[in-house]
């Protein structure tokens, strides 16, 4: 773990934080629609990472604002100003590439100063530049070192510090962690978020990871098929689903078959109010978290417990109601002990809105 | 895992004097002058008979003249090739490896064909002149581009391995985001990290060139293999001790060469 102490060198904050604006971008590979009309607007300084499962066009989209892709239609905007046309290197973006990207034929310190090379900036001046920027990411020690001496982990940091190095107004993240190991991939997620907001840069960040997107960033968009299903914040994108695809791709959601009644639904023998959209069809599912179902040992229960999973602090127990509906739910460690597959027990609902969609099967 | 194998030993030492063997002779050769002992004559003679010099000058800057119209005709083609259309690359496979089923007699023959237009079909044109000029026998243009053409297949190979051990479109669009345009990229990011594969495609070239006697010949050109052959006829053991320097030449090359590449780490990891 090298949790980092970084107090004596704090980065200036950059210059303005931009603003960042896709508009009705469309682009179509052959056949495949990879952005049918992405609106999204990313506020100054905050990081926003665009969630979805793979072929959403999720890279598309970060890709169009780095400049390596162009729209068929639609805009870009940073700060208002239209750079749908503006070339890549003149974007004013850094970018950390999913797979590591650094110049095999440089060594880290020339890695960072590249950018202020290009830019004709004096050697002794992106030398000391490049040399802070390595201290800012806790490499200091290590800029003489070549890519493939550095390890995954350090070389993804050394690809931050050199996408930070031009003071970029943007900063856009393609899955830099998914090549790392676990334990890795935590850490600098945290250092990630960290630098991101000392230095208060607009950024954006593309992930596959629920989990990534969720404890980084300060408003998640989920992405389908092109499109945008939600943009809202980690608490609220969970608690508080806008689509049933959100929710079922977003954390873990059982389905549970109940009948609407006006403005309420009948789950579970109890009648809870409906959260959101209210379906068109009375036959509809209930959509539950796991920590939102009580599972309670009951001998003349009609539900059985099908298989239990421990997952450390809670077990997740699936149980299967009476009409055939799978339903998972966390418990305490110490409340499931007595359950194991088999036992009957009993299913409800805490008293509280619950969000439905049209019955699927 | 070689240790587990007691062949080894035995193949390599049958190779070696496979390959040593007729090496070791042609020295023994051009050294022991029957009646006279062990003699350098051989060697010091070389410097002295017509035409050592300007055939080997000629045919180093043939050589120089191919590398550097093969490299800048083929990189940019091949960088190109991988960024906009990767799914091209088995056509132009092909395409670079047909000088290799090509018998040089044929493509000698082709050339000749050519090259009599001028005078029976041409002759008042300025094409005329073209075809004169690239003939000029002091420094014969059309031998660069028929070499040019028998170099791609190991120039492509060579290039082709180069570029698969590196992430050129990953490192282009690195390059960009730091504020390079496209050339700066290609100068400043790619060929550095293609630095192995040039040189070996242009060791693979010099090697051809150096030794490429056919065309040369038939097109009635005096570059070293030819003056080698040439002066065969009336000294023998001259022309086998140029050969055997040719080769220590050659070996010394490829060890500079390889020298170079050794000190660039190779680029594949990364």
């Amino acid at each position: 773990m090298t949790v980092l102490d970084n107090t004596a060198t704090t980065p200036e904050p950059a210059t303005e934080a931009a603003t960042v604006e896709f508009r009705r971008l469309r682009r179509e590979f052959g056949p495949t629609v990879a952005l049918d009309g992405l609106d999204l607007t990313v506020r100054p300084g905050e990081l926003l990472a665009l969630l979805g499962p793979s072929g959403c066009g999720k890279t598309t989209a970060l890709r169009m604002l780095a400049g390596f892709e162009h729209p068929d239609s639609g805009e870009v905007l940073v700060d208002g100003d239209d750079v749908t046309r503006v070339p890549a290197h003149r974007r004013d973006a850094g970018m950390v590439f999913q797979s590591y990207s650094l110049f095999p034929h440089l060594d880290a310190l020339d890695n960072v100063a590249f950018g202020l090379r290009m830019r004709k900036v004096r050697t002794a001046q992106r030398r000391s530049r490049a040399a802070e920027l390595l201290d800012l990411v806790g490499l200091a020690d290590k800029g003489a070192r070549f890519p493939h001496q550095l390890s995954g982990g350090q070389q993804q940091r050394v690809a931050l510090a050199r996408a930070l190095a031009l003071r970029p107004r943007v900063l856009l993240l393609d899955e830099p962690l998914s090549a790392l190991d676990a334990k890795v991939r935590l850490t600098l997620r945290e250092e990630i978020r960290r630098l991101q907001q000392e230095l208060g840069i607009t950024t954006l960040f593309v992930t596959h990871d629920q989990e990534e997107a969720l404890s980084m960033a300060d408003r998640v968009a989920v992405m389908r098929a092109g499109r945008l299903e939600q943009c809202a914040a980690p608490a609220e994108l969970y608690g508080r689903p806008a689509t049933a695809f959100v929710a079922g791709f977003v954390g873990t959601t059982s389905r549970i078959p109940g009948r609407l009644d006006g403005a309420s639904v009948e789950v579970l023998g109890r009648r809870l109010p409906v959260d959101g959209r209210i379906p068109a069809g009375a036959e509809v599912d209930v959509l539950v978290r796991p920590e939102s179902v009580r599972v309670r040992a009951e001998d003349d229960g009609h539900a059985r417990v099908v298989a239990t999973s421990f997952l450390g602090a809670a077990v997740r127990i699936t149980v299967r109601l009476a009409d055939g509906a799978e339903v998972k739910a966390d418990l305490p460690a110490h409340e499931a002990a007595e359950l194991t597959a088999g036992a009957a027990v009993d299913v409800s609902l805490p008293d509280r809105p619950v969000l439905v969609t049209e019955r699927t099967s | 895992m070689a240790r587990l194998n007691p062949w080894r030993w035995p193949v390599l030492g049958l190779a070696g004097l496979y390959f040593l063997t007729p090496l070791a002779a042609s020295v023994v050769f051009t050294l022991d002058v029957p009646g006279q002992g062990v003699t350098f004559d051989a060697y010091t003679q070389i410097f002295s008979t017509d035409g050592f010099g300007s055939s080997l000058l000629l045919s180093l800057e043939l050589a120089v003249a191919t590398i550097a119209v093969v490299l800048l005709l083929t990189v940019p083609a091949m960088v190109a090739l991988r960024l906009g259309a990767p799914r091209l690359r088995p056509v132009v496979e092909v395409v670079c490896s047909l000088p290799l089923v090509v018998p040089p007699i044929a493509f000698v023959a082709g050339i000749g064909t050519v090259l009599k237009w001028g005078p029976e079909h041409l002759s008042r044109t300025p094409l005329f002149q073209t075809l004169v000029a690239i003939q000029n026998p002091g420094f014969p243009v059309v031998l660069v581009l028929a070499y040019v053409v028998m170099a791609l297949p190991f120039v492509f190979r060579a290039l082709d391995a180069g570029l698969r051990s590196v992430d050129v479109p990953t490192l282009v669009e690195a390059a960009r985001s730091c504020g390079a345009g496209r050339r700066q990229a290609l100068v400043r990011v790619v060929l550095p990290n293609l630095r192995g594969a040039l040189l070996n495609a242009s060791f693979l070239t010099l090697a051809l060139v150096l030794g490429e006697f056919t065309v040369a010949q038939l097109l009635g050109f005096q570059p070293f293999a030819v003056w080698i052959v040439n002066v065969s006829g009336a000294q023998a053991q001259l022309s086998v001790a140029v050969s055997v320097l040719s080769l220590l030449v050659t070996w010394a090359l490829l060890l500079v060469l390889a020298g170079f590449g050794g000190r660039t780490r190779t680029a594949s990891r990364g």
